[in-house]
């Protein structure tokens, strides 16, 4: 008998779930007959993300404290396991807006892809060595990279996996070369083994740990790393670009905070003016970029990256109250996302053209149920009460200004204030067509498709949580800082 | 629990009346119900409301975000229940105006008309300084819909510069609740403490200024006024410039003694310009909103007199005004609506001539332009006097600017009144045009009669406004608690 580590299969449950999922889907893409591969497909992946959020809420239970595994390559804690279960509901909901998107071949694929991509996401969250960091990145953005090339007969879809795919790669690099710097410098790959064995002023390890900042601020879409990012967002398929708004971000954004928390501590006051500057420079260039844009996607995509902007700050406060505050952020800031592009996909499916202002114009009376979500999203993602993107930037200013920086709040509302102009640019296409004196009776655009009860179901799983997260704030902002208790702050 | 219930009827009316597919009448006829259901709620009130208590009137308290010591609470004092009061009547007079004049898509009107009512008396019973930002917020959602969709030619244009102005104003009051409140640890308006930091007060200053509007924040108020459907105008020039009254009363003046006293100069001097600026633009005004929309500017730079006076006087008497501005502009700018609707315009030079055959109108005309030129006798004239009483003390000059804007409130309400009322009948008020009929006097006359009814008894409001009516120790009262 060879002697074997112990694996503590829970801890690992999510992932496994979601890559057998990806398995049977992609089985069935060859075995199943051809009507009824979109059905098992998209069944065996929406049970996929229901099991692995089920199992992630298994590990958020029975762990309360944190537990590092087979030599600290991964962590089972309440961090990884918080941001697991957000990320499979966000796949949950892809899944439902998917389903009616007229796709015609590759359907068995593109299910397998997106379950594959987000076996990656969740266990990129629990990652805590340089090593399976890189390769879970590289896991989630491999089929990230396929999945926006999947229509195939668009150009601008072949267009954004290929764009993606260099860009992406590039960023890989970079992270790769700062893994190595740090490596070479620390001879340690365990983000705490790093931490004791840092050398604070070693030049290598510092601008390793900046390359590794800037290749995650990649996958982030911060600027100035953020040039793929409306190019992708708009030529990817729409729930594809629901996905990684939510997802990549979800991922992202836990994977910095954890390794910059727990391997890097020592450094904090350098990596978090760099993650500050980060910041307000995604708070600059997102809202006035997407003050420019008239492509409803390209807009969500800067605003993308504005929302980068005030995640960061949260990162940058390098407190638990900081930690807290972006777990809390990113619950309303995903629903709202991933409900916005939901309503943009049904707009797209009935106009068969891409949504600009323009064609969105009347959307709020043709379909009331879509424009009353599109209008609570936008709200939500502007920061109006009654939503809860309103207490994630009120939650994320207070940490900050308690770390001291008081002038990042006054650039968060600046920033704030250049977001409404964009985001009631879109209530006002939803609900005021110009040029039409009186609101006579609609015809709606794009005639009258059937009713999607699936991606209404995901409209509506979005209103609940955008607005179900002002109203009820308290019990998940302990849940957000139960999982932040897990890192070492 | 009153407060909660008078917050949440409204709210709640608002989604039935959105979720329900009901008839266009009966949605009409469902939000007017809600509307006087929330009358008859104050009115039953009022009856145990004791004025002179020093306690918190009707208080609720949840906890809501305690990490940041975030919590729902609400309650009433006896300027807030008067500002409650004037919120709901305005608000169903207006809500009967939408009903009469037949609004397009009434499902998502009326749901909007009790959301913004259900926001206002949320603001105006606050007692936690986020809870207050959050209604004040909130109250914008329903403003822009109802402007953008429902107003006039120049809608669009209207609401982007209206919530331009507000949003602008308001962040950077954000900017100041994050500050105030984490460095005092708590947002409770109760325990909250003061502060001596002059940039804090100086981010809700300007809000409330954009708010009321003062100058030089006004930029927003002619347009949005007149492109706004006739009784959302009501409800703009009326009610809503309370919460610029409501937040300097009940967060500014308690918690930023030191920035008053260094300020105070600066406010009284901008009030000052407000007042004499926008009685002489009312008075060159070409069409009747115009007119009540600058004189609705000058009467919020005499109430800021009041309240920047920091004395009893001045306190009782920006209540008092408070009150009977609302009153008097939201009936005008209802009768203008009428007006317009009649004749097709607005503008002073088509019209002329209205009161023959008319007395009903011309009868509701000369009485609210008696009120705003606030004759003796009248209830403004009540709540001017003690305005001007209280910024005397403070320096003759300020009196006697306030004095002279009487003289110019005189000039142009008369000249509305004549060129509505008197003199050759022009192109737009052509016999045709019928007098009031008794659902426009339904809404009007309600409004008028409370008005009346200050005048013969002004001290129902002032003396039941503050504690033991005693404003200034009870408002700086407010510094001393923990």
């Amino acid at each position: 008998m060879i002697d074997t580590p112990h694996v503590d299969w829970l801890a690992l449950s999510p992932t496994i779930a979601l890559l057998g999922a990806s398995a049977i889907a992609l089985l069935g893409a060859v075995l199943v007959p051809r009507p009824a591969v979109r059905a098992f497909s998209a069944a065996i992946t929406a049970i996929g993300f229901v099991v692995s959020a089920v199992f992630a809420g298994v590990v958020f239970d029975r762990s309360p404290d944190p537990t590092v595994l087979l030599s600290e390559t991964m962590t089972r804690d309440q961090l990884g396991a918080l941001a697991a279960i957000i990320l499979a509901l966000i796949g949950l909901v892809v899944v439902l807006v998917s389903w009616s998107d007229g796709r015609r071949d590759h359907v068995g694929e593109y299910y397998a892809l997106l379950s594959a991509s987000a076996a990656g996401m969740v266990f990129i969250v629990s990652a805590s060595s340089l090593l399976t960091m890189f390769l879970a990145l590289e896991w989630f953005s491999i089929a990230l990279y396929i999945l926006c090339a999947l229509d195939t007969h668009r150009r601008e879809s072949l267009e954004a996996g290929l764009k993606y795919l260099i860009i992406g790669s590039f960023g890989s690099g970079i992270l790769l070369f700062g893994c190595a710097l740090v490596y070479g410098s620390t001879g340690e790959l365990g983000f705490s083994a790093i931490r004791e064995a840092t050398g604070a002023d070693d030049p290598l390890f510092v601008t390793g740990m900046a390359m590794i900042l800037s290749g995650l601020a990649f996958k982030v879409s911060a600027a100035p790393f953020h040039m793929w990012t409306p190019d992708v967002y708009q030529g990817a398929p729409t729930p594809v670009t629901a996905f990684m708004a939510g997802a990549t971000k979800v991922a992202a954004l836990v994977v910095t905070l954890r390794i910059l928390v727990t391997a890097f501590p020592e450094q904090a006051e350098i990596w978090s003016v760099a993650v500050a500057v980060l910041a307000v420079a995604s708070l600059v260039i997102g809202n006035l970029a997407a003050i420019a844009q008239r492509d409803v996607k390209r807009m969500l995509a800067y605003s993308s990256v504005s929302h980068a902007g005030f995640l960061l700050i949260a990162i940058a406060a390098n407190s638990d109250d900081g930690a807290t505050s972006l777990l809390y952020y990113l619950i309303p800031y995903v629903a709202a996302t991933v409900g916005a592009f939901a309503v943009v996909a049904a707009r797209e499916r009935e106009l068969g053209k891409p949504v600009s202002l323009s064609n969105l114009a009347g959307l709020g009376w043709e379909r009331p149920f879509l424009g009353v979500g599109m209008w609570v999203f936008m709200l939500s993602l502007a920061g109006f009460p009654l939503t809860g993107g309103f207490l994630g930037k009120l939650f994320v200013f207070s940490a900050i200004y308690e770390a001291g920086w008081w002038w990042l709040v006054v650039i968060g509302v600046l920033a704030t204030a250049l977001s409404l102009a964009y985001y009631l640019n879109i209530v006002r296409a939803l609900y005021m067509r110009p040029g039409e004196v009186a609101p006579g009776p609609v015809v709606a655009a794009g005639g009258s498709p059937p009713r999607d009860v699936l991606l209404d179901t995901a409209v509506a799983a979005g209103i609940v949580v955008t607005i179900g997260s002002f109203f009820f704030v308290q019990p998940l902002v302990d849940l957000a800082r139960d999982a932040a208790a897990s890192l070492p702050l | 629990m009153l407060t909660t219930l008078l917050i949440v009827v409204p709210l709640v009316a608002a989604i039935v009346v959105w979720i329900l597919p009901l008839s266009n009448e009966s949605t009409a006829g469902l939000a007017l119900l809600a509307a006087l259901a929330e009358v008859g709620l104050w009115v039953g009130g009022a009856r145990n409301f004791d004025f002179s208590s020093q306690e918190q009137q009707y208080s609720a308290t949840r906890e809501w975000f305690s990490d940041l010591g975030i919590s729902y609470s609400v309650g009433l004092y006896g300027f807030q229940y008067w500002l409650v009061g004037l919120t709901i009547v305005v608000g169903a007079a207006a809500i009967g105006y939408g009903m009469w004049a037949g609004r397009e898509r009434p499902r998502a009107y009326f749901g909007l008309m009790l959301f913004l009512v259900g926001s206002l008396v949320g603001l105006f019973s606050s007692q936690d300084l986020l809870l207050f930002y959050v209604f004040f917020e909130a109250m914008l959602i329903p403003l822009y819909l109802l402007v953008g969709v429902w107003g006039g030619p120049q809608r669009v244009k209207a609401t982007i510069t209206f919530v331009l102005y507000t949003m602008f104003g308001s962040l950077l009051m954000l900017a100041s609740v994050i500050a105030f409140g984490i460095s005092q640890g708590t947002f409770e308006l109760a325990e909250i403490g003061t502060s001596s930091n002059d940039w804090i007060f100086l981010g809700f200053l300007v809000a409330f200024f954009v708010k009321s509007p003062i100058l030089p924040f006004h930029g927003w108020l002619r347009i949005t006024y007149t492109e706004a459907p006739p009784e959302v105008t009501a409800i703009l020039s009326g009610v809503v410039p309370k919460a610029a009254v409501f937040g300097f009363l009940w967060i500014v003046l308690p918690h930023f003694p030191g920035p008053v006293a260094d300020f105070r100069a600066l406010v009284l001097v901008l009030a000052a310009a407000t007042l004499v600026y926008g009685s002489l633009l009312a008075f060159r005004q070409p069409d009747i909103r115009g007119v009540i929309a600058y004189s609705s500017m000058a009467q919020m730079g005499l109430i800021m007199f009041g309240i920047f006076a920091v004395n009893d006087l001045g306190l009782d008497g920006a209540v008092l005004h408070s009150v009977n501005h609302g009153l008097v502009s939201a009936g005008f700018f209802l009768v203008a609506g009428m007006i317009e609707s009649r004749a097709g315009t607005g503008e002073l030079a088509r019209l002329g001539g209205m009161a023959k055959g008319r007395p009903a109108l011309a009868t509701v005309v000369m009485i609210l332009g008696i009120f705003t030129l606030a004759v003796p006798g009248s209830t403004n004239f009540a709540g001017e006097f003690a305005v001007l009483a209280g910024v005397f003390q403070r320096g003759w000059g300020y009196a006697a600017v306030g004095a002279a804007a009487i003289v110019l409130a005189a000039m142009y309400a008369l000249r509305l009144i004549s060129a509505i009322l008197h003199g050759r009948r022009a192109s737009g008020s052509e016999d045709t045009s019928a007098d009031l009929v008794g659902g426009e006097l339904a809404l009007v006359l309600p409004l008028v009669a409370i008005l009346a009814m200050l005048s013969a008894w002004p001290a129902l409001v002032t003396e039941r406004s503050f504690p033991l009516d005693q404003p200034t120790s009870f408002i700086s009262g407010q510094e001393q608690a923990p």
